[in-house]
Parts: structure tokens; C-alpha cells; sequence
């Protein structure tokens, strides 16, 4: 395994230099026609099979499991390389494979792992991420549904052919029971999206949904029992975000070292000076730190989803917390030349923020963690 | 994948022997606690002699030096294995100290085969104390200027000068002490002695410390005559093999034994009974919570960035890089716990001494206090932060 790990991140590595790193997220934002990502350039990953890390290989995946994703969506994150992986080949595979529902499985999961279907979860309803409060209705006459409501900050939602939605079917907002989840495919009667356009230059949308009829071969997981696997959806995908969140600060960091040792002032290298030397000290601790934590969490994924909350929480926070302070770092110690739109800096920053606030913020997982742990 | 089946494998057989073996007075967390207040000193009863033996016979006081000269003979993986699994059983290591986690490890490395042969068998079996003689007045970070004289005397040196900080010096039968054998080279004239504390012209002065107890000393040696058959290396050879022995010293893994903590239970726990719960049960102060949980999630980092360590170099950034990295975490890790709980336990953190505090609460404090020498000692935070960027990250140096 360490070593198809190996072969993997040295071929995702190579491949994104060959298609100019940071460029390929340049280019997908100064084209307004695309919809966060360029689907000619995601139609070559598909072909490399990387949609299908998790996906089983009877469904057309690869098996690679968690840790495979996480070194894909690592090597992918150094460069920003924009790819619509998290809400489609992690969190709706995920989703699928683990609903125990053959007629969602069998429709969508294949096209999935081979990029021809992409998918989206749409789960937050309000600016900050609140999964514990479900409102959006899916009223229920015998086996038939209807949908009305609103998810916002839905991950690539604007490309999306098929939406994994938390909904109500029963209870209060905040109940624990009454959560289910529905595949529900973007060309549905009712449903409406309309772009959210982010400082991260993706294609996130807001999607609205009015009397969406659905039925039972639709759900997935159980109906009103769904909350369970919602939280093990929202893990995974939360974990390749720390595994994206890793490589940017990876990245970030070593674009910052190089900085220190060329740009010199007062007749030195700036490297040279300890008030900097220290800070990029403090910086390398972190990150050696922080991926103990990222990898431990999609081990845990591996072996065991349905206990792996607090160790992706800890692993969310930390990876939130590390990229807040490397990006920081990058700026300012790269100094006037980071504020131009030509540098680089600037986008890691953005990518960071956007990143950190997704599937909930560093305090949202520390207080999670907190709660796992029973305190 | 079978190697970490293997290792599982050792694991459960330690606890399983530790279960059958280590005295059951000895888990009490009282006497623990009074194992840790006399190191480096054993404490004395028939069941701490009973464990010392048995452990001893085991081979498992150090598990990974070789059996002739009392280890268990184990590779690095497998005798970290063994070690952790002690400790994580509560069962510690009676003979632990400078011998097993420095000056072993390097003898091992520079020592000759007479060095070896007399001096690590009494580190396994628990027989000598050895303290560390490397600071002194004006030379605490910058150890390399330091000036005590070894001056050649036929088949002898003749040491004068003065060593500072020396811990465990009150209670030592041996020093491995840096002493300068050439005044005009800084690095390169510095040479690595054993020395005998029972020579005449040694005198110790124990210094008090802020936590209250005399930990540390003052050692002066006045025309001390040391033979050069405890000349390990070549002359010369000091600051090598101290840079080697500080990354013994420094690396956590090769210490897994407890830290002098105080209040030694979870966080949370604890802040449970001094603070108490909401309605909803969970721990009534928000912020406080936000700042245990985060101090759990950094130690549980350190857990696992530990475990790749003594994992036969599985880290990426190769298990040297880490120790400086895991050095600094643990120290601030440690430290930020300890003033949690003194903001956690409000004034009975703070208490002196006296019937109005319980003993746990009096350690907790002495512990917050003595745990402020992890950033300094062993190289301080900064000066790890200094070979971080210079020898790892190859930062310039003017
Ligand atoms: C509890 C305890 C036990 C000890 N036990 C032993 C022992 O057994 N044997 C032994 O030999 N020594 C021992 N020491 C000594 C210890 O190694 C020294 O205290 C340590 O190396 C720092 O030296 P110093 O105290 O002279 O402080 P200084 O070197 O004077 O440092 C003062 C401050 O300046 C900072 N500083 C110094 N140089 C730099 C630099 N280049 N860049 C940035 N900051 C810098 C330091 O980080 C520190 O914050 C012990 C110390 C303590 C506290």
C-alpha cells in the first residue's frame, strides 16, 4: 500500500507540473463560461481513474481508499488545481456506497468513478456550517416525496448532475431524527441553482428547490434515520478538505522558504534574519504535526467511518489553523509583492479561507471534538 | 504490514507479562507519583526491589541494547515497542535516567569495547546514577565556548573548572562531563570525559529551585585527576559526540517515561469537577473548552508524530528532522496543560503547601512550576527553533 501511495503521489505530482500548476486555476478563472474547473482538463483526470480512488473496482473505482484520496487531493491542493473531487468523488460516493440502496448505488456510483456524472452534497443551509439544523422539507405521501427549500455553499453545485441533499422528513429543524438523504438529479422538475461566486474562483451555487418530486428510489441511507450517515459523509468529505488543506500549506510554505533565501535587504538574504528563521521554524513544526493528524483521519475513514468523528475533527481544526497561519505568513513575508494579483500569494490565501470555513470552521471542529470526547 | 502485526504481537505480550509481574502495590498512582519525586533515586520496599529484579531479568530495562551487555537485543521498532507498551501500562522503567536515555546510547556508539563492558551493564541493572556535565556559567546555549580545562598529565588529565545546572549531581556516582583540551580551537578543542564523583577535588552545591525541590547543582573540580582510559572518542572528539547525545536526549521517544505532571488525568476530567456542567452536560465554560480541546488535538498529534519516529525512520521528513519539532511540541504542549490547570483549579492550583490543599493539587503547582525548564533545558525552544532553520530547512546564515 505505501508504496502504490508512492507511485500515486509521484504520478498526480507530475502530472499537475506538466499541466503548469498554479496556471490551470488561473485560466478556469478568467473564464467566466466554466464552471469552477475546466471540464476538458477533468476529463483527463477521469480518464487517470482519480475520480474513482474510493469508488470499489466493482463499480469502476480503483479501491485506493481514503488515504489514496487524500494523497490525490494533497499533491492536486499544492497547485490549487481546481476539480470537482470533494463533493463528487468523496462525499456523494461515500454517500452511495455507504447507503445500502442498490437502486442509487447502481444509477449513479458508476458514472461517478469514471467522471461522467458529477455530484454534489448539499447540506448547509445558513452562512456557517449548521448540519445539526436541518430545515429544508421533503413532505412524504406513502412512497412519494415532495422538496421544497434552500442549501446554500453547495461545492461545486453549478456543474453538478446529481445533488446528495439533506432533508426533513420528519421532526423539528433541530431534531436528531427525521434526516434523510436524497439523491436528486439536477434536471429535476423544481430545482433551481444560481452561482455563488467565491474570492476561490470555484463554482459553487445555491440551490432551490420547489415541490421536487422524488421517490423512494431516490433516498438514500433510511429514511428519517439518516442522520448518522449524514455525519459520515460530512467526515469524509471534511477530511479530504484537511488532506486539499495540507497540501496548500505544504505548498505555501515551501514557495515562502524559497522567498527567505533569494530576496535579499540590508546585504542579506532575509532567511538570514532570526525573527524570520524562527517563524519558519514554527511553520515546519506545524506541518509535520498537522499531517499526522490529516493522515491518522483517513486511516480512521479506512478502517472504520462510523467512529471516525473525532479524529477527522481534530484533523479539520488543525489543517484550518495551519492554513490560516501559513498563508498569513506567505504574504506577509513575501511583503509588497504578495498584494499584486500576479503573485501567487494572494491565491493561496483565498483557497485557505474559503477551505477553512468549509464543512465547518476550526473552532466548529474543536467544539466538535470536545462534544465526541464528552465534554 | 506483518512487521506491524509483529510489533502488535509484542505489545500485547507486555502487557500480558506486565499484568502477571509488576507488583500490584506499585500501580497506585501514589506510589507512582513517589517514583517520579526521588528520581533519580529508587524508592526503597519489597515490592520495588521485587519489580526492579524482575524487570531486570527480562531484559526489558533496555530493550534494544544488546543481551551481552544485559538489553534485550531488540531493533529500534520493536525495543520503542516494548517501552511504550511499559509505560502505557503504568509500568515504569525502574532504572530509567541519563545512563539509558544518553550516555548508553552514545557509549553504544563511541565507547570502546572496554568503556562498554564496564559501564553499561551497571546502566541496565540500575546500579550507578550518571548526571550530565555540560553547562556551565557562561556557557549555557552556546555550550561550545565552555571553559573547564583537562590538561595532560601522562597517563591522566588534570580537570579544574566549573559546571553549572548539573542535574542529579547530589545523587551521582558518575559524570559525563565536556571538558576543553585545547583553549584555541572552540569546537574542535573540546573532549568527552568520564569522571568518577567520588574523586577527591569534586564538591557539589544542590541549588534550589522554583518549584522548591533541589534538582540541579553547582559542581566545581579542583585539580581533578581523571585517567584516560575514560577519554571516550579521540581528543577532540567532544563536540561530535555531544551534538549526537543532545539528539538522544532531546528525542521524546527515547524517554517515554511519565512527565512530573501533577493532576494527571484527563483535561476534561478534571475540569469537570472544579467547574462542573451546563444543562446539556457539557463543560460549563465555552472558551475553556475551546482551549482543552485544542490542547488535546496538539497532544494527540505529538502521540502519533511520536509513533512514526520510532517507526524505523517511516516519517517523511526522516526521524532526526522531527526530534527538534517533537522536542518544542512537547515542551508547549506540556506547559499550555499545566497553565490550563491552574486557570481550571483557580486558587487551589496555587497553593503553597499546607492541610488546606490535597497533595494532588500541591503537585500540580510544583509541577507547573518545574515544567517552565522544558523550554530551556536540553537546548531552548529558540535554540531548536535555530537548528530547525539551519540544518533542516538550510536557511542562510548571514
Ligand atoms: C531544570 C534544568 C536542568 C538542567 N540540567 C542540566 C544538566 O543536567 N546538565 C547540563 O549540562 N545542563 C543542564 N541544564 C542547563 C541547560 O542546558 C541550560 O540552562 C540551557 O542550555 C540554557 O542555557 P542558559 O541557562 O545559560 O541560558 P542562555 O543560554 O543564557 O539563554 C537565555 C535566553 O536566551 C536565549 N538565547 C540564547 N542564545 C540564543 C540564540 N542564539 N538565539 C536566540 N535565542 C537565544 C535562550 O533561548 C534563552 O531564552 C539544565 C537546565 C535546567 C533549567
Amino acid at each position: 500500500m505505501h508504496e502504490e501511495l508512492a507511485i500515486l503521489r509521484d504520478s498526480v505530482a507530475a502530472w499537475v507540473d506538466s499541466g503548469g500548476g498554479v496556471r490551470m486555476l488561473r485560466a478556469v478563472r478568467d473564464r467566466r463560461d466554466l464552471p469552477g474547473f475546466d471540464p476538458a482538463i477533468f476529463a483527463v483526470m477521469a480518464e487517470l481513474g482519480w475520480a474513482g480512488v474510493l469508488v470499489a473496482e466493482e463499480f469502476g473505482g480503483s479501491g485506493l481508499g481514503f488515504r489514496g484520496m487524500g494523497v490525490l487531493l494533497e499533491e492536486l491542493g499544492r497547485h490549487l488545481v481546481p476539480a470537482p473531487l470533494i463533493g463528487s468523488a468523496v462525499a456523494a460516493a461515500s454517500a452511495l456506497d455507504w447507503s445500502g440502496r442498490p437502486p442509487v448505488k447502481h444509477r449513479w456510483l458508476p458514472g461517478i468513478a469514471e467522471g461522467s456524472a458529477i455530484a454534489a452534497l448539499a447540506v448547509d443551509e445558513g452562512a456557517r456550517h449548521t448540519p445539526e439544523r436541518i430545515a429544508l422539507r421533503a413532505e412524504r405521501t406513502g412512497s412519494r416525496f415532495a422538496v421544497s427549500g434552500t442549501k446554500v455553499f453547495v461545492l461545486d453545485g453549478m456543474a453538478a448532475d446529481v445533488f446528495v441533499v439533506a432533508a426533513r422528513t420528519d421532526g423539528s429543524p433541530d431534531a436528531l431524527f427525521g434526516v434523510t438523504l436524497f439523491a436528486i438529479p439536477a434536471s429535476a422538475a423544481g430545482l433551481g441553482r444560481a452561482p455563488i461566486r467565491l474570492i476561490d474562483s470555484r463554482g459553487y451555487a445555491t440551490l432551490s428547490l420547489e415541490n421536487v418530486r422524488l421517490t423512494e428510489d431516490d433516498v438514500v441511507g433510511e429514511v428519517d434515520g439518516g442522520r448518522a450517515l449524514l455525519d459520515q459523509v460530512l467526515d469524509a468529505a471534511r477530511a479530504a478538505v484537511a488532506a486539499e488543506m495540507l497540501g496548500l500549506a505544504v505548498q505555501a510554505f515551501d514557495a515562502t522558504l524559497d522567498y527567505l533565501r533569494v530576496r535579499v535587504q540590508f546585504g542579506k538574504p532575509i532567511g538570514a534574519f532570526q525573527a524570520l528563521q524562527h517563524r519558519a521554524a514554527t511553520m515546519f513544526g506545524r506541518i509535520l504535526l498537522t499531517r499526522c493528524l490529516v493522515e491518522d483521519a483517513l486511516d480512521a475513514l479506512d478502517s472504520d467511518p462510523a467512529t471516525a468523528g473525532a479524529r477527522v475533527s481534530a484533523a479539520k481544526s488543525a489543517a484550518g489553523d495551519l492554513v490560516n497561519l501559513v498563508t498569513r505568513e506567505m504574504v506577509q513575508l513575501h511583503g509588497g509583492i504578495a498584494m499584486t494579483e500576479e503573485h501567487d500569494a494572494g491565491l493561496y490565501l483565498k483557497r485557505a479561507r474559503v477551505l477553512e470555513a468549509t464543512l465547518g470552521s476550526a473552532a466548529y471542529h474543536r467544539e466538535r471534538f470536545a462534544a465526541l470526547c464528552g465534554f | 504490514m506483518s512487521a506491524d502485526r509483529e510489533l502488535d504481537g509484542l505489545r500485547a505480550s507486555v502487557r500480558e507479562w506486565v499484568e502477571a509481574n509488576f507488583p500490584a502495590s506499585l500501580r497506585d498512582a501514589r506510589e507512582q507519583e513517589r517514583f517520579f519525586q526521588s528520581m533519580p533515586m529508587y524508592p526503597t520496599g519489597a515490592d520495588w526491589d521485587l519489580w526492579k529484579a524482575r524487570l531486570i531479568e527480562k531484559r526489558w530495562t533496555a530493550p534494544g541494547w544488546p543481551a551481552e551487555f544485559g538489553g534485550g537485543g531488540y531493533g529500534p521498532s520493536a525495543s520503542g515497542a516494548i517501552a511504550m507498551a511499559l509505560v502505557q501500562a503504568g509500568a515504569f522503567n525502574p532504572v530509567a535516567g541519563n545512563g539509558t536515555t544518553m550516555l548508553g546510547p552514545t557509549l553504544l556508539e563511541f565507547g570502546t569495547r572496554d568503556q562498554q563492558e564496564r559501564h553499561l551493564p551497571p546502566i541496565v541493572r540500575g546500579e550507578i546514577v550518571w548526571c550530565q556535565g555540560f553547562s556551565e556559567p557562561n556557557a549555557g546555549s552556546d555550550l561550545a565556548s565552555l571553559s573547564t580545562r583537562a590538561v595532560e598529565d601522562g597517563g591522566d588529565f588534570i580537570v579544574s573548572g566549573q559546571k553549572m545546572w548539573t542535574s542529579d549531581a547530589h545523587h551521582a556516582h558518575w559524570c559525563f562531563c565536556l571538558v576543553r583540551t585545547d583553549p584555541s580551537r572552540k569546537h574542535a578543542g573540546i573532549s568527552f570525559l568520564l569522571i568518577d564523583m567520588a574523586s577527591p577535588g569534586i564538591a557539589v552545591r544542590p541549588i534550589r529551585t522554583i518549584a522548591g525541590n533541589s534538582h540541579f547543582c553547582e559542581v566545581f573540580f579542583n585539580d581533578v585527576r581523571v585517567s584516560k582510559e575514560n577519554l571516550v572518542g579521540k581528543l577532540g572528539d567532544g563536540w561530535m559526540i555531544a551534538k549526537r547525545l543532545l539528539q538522544f536526549e532531546r528525542d521524546p521517544t527515547l524517554r517515554p517515561r511519565r512527565q512530573f505532571v501533577g493532576d494527571a488525568r484527563p483535561l476534561d476530567q478534571i475540569a469537570r469537577d472544579y467547574i462542573g456542567c451546563s444543562e446539556d452536560g457539557r463543560l460549563a465554560d465555552a472558551a475553556l473548552r475551546d482551549r482543552i480541546a485544542r490542547n488535546m488535538i496538539d497532544a494527540e498529534a505529538l502521540r502519533l508524530l511520536q509513533t512514526r519516529m520510532t517507526g524505523d525512520g517511516a516519517t517523511g521528513a526522516g526521524a532526526t528532522d522531527a526530534i527538534s519539532v517533537a522536542k518544542n511540541a512537547r515542551a508547549a504542549i506540556q506547559q499550555e496543560r499545566e497553565e490550563l490547570l491552574l486557570e481550571i483549579m483557580g486558587y487551589r492550583g496555587l497553593g503553597e503547601a499546607g492541610a488546606e490543599f490535597d497533595d494532588v493539587e500541591l503537585e500540580t503547582t510544583r509541577a507547573f512550576l518545574w515544567n517552565k525548564a522544558m523550554t530551556i533545558f536540553s537546548g531552548s525552544t529558540e535554540i531548536q527553533n535555530n537548528i530547525i532553520a539551519k540544518r533542516i530547512l538550510h536557511l542562510p546564515t548571514a
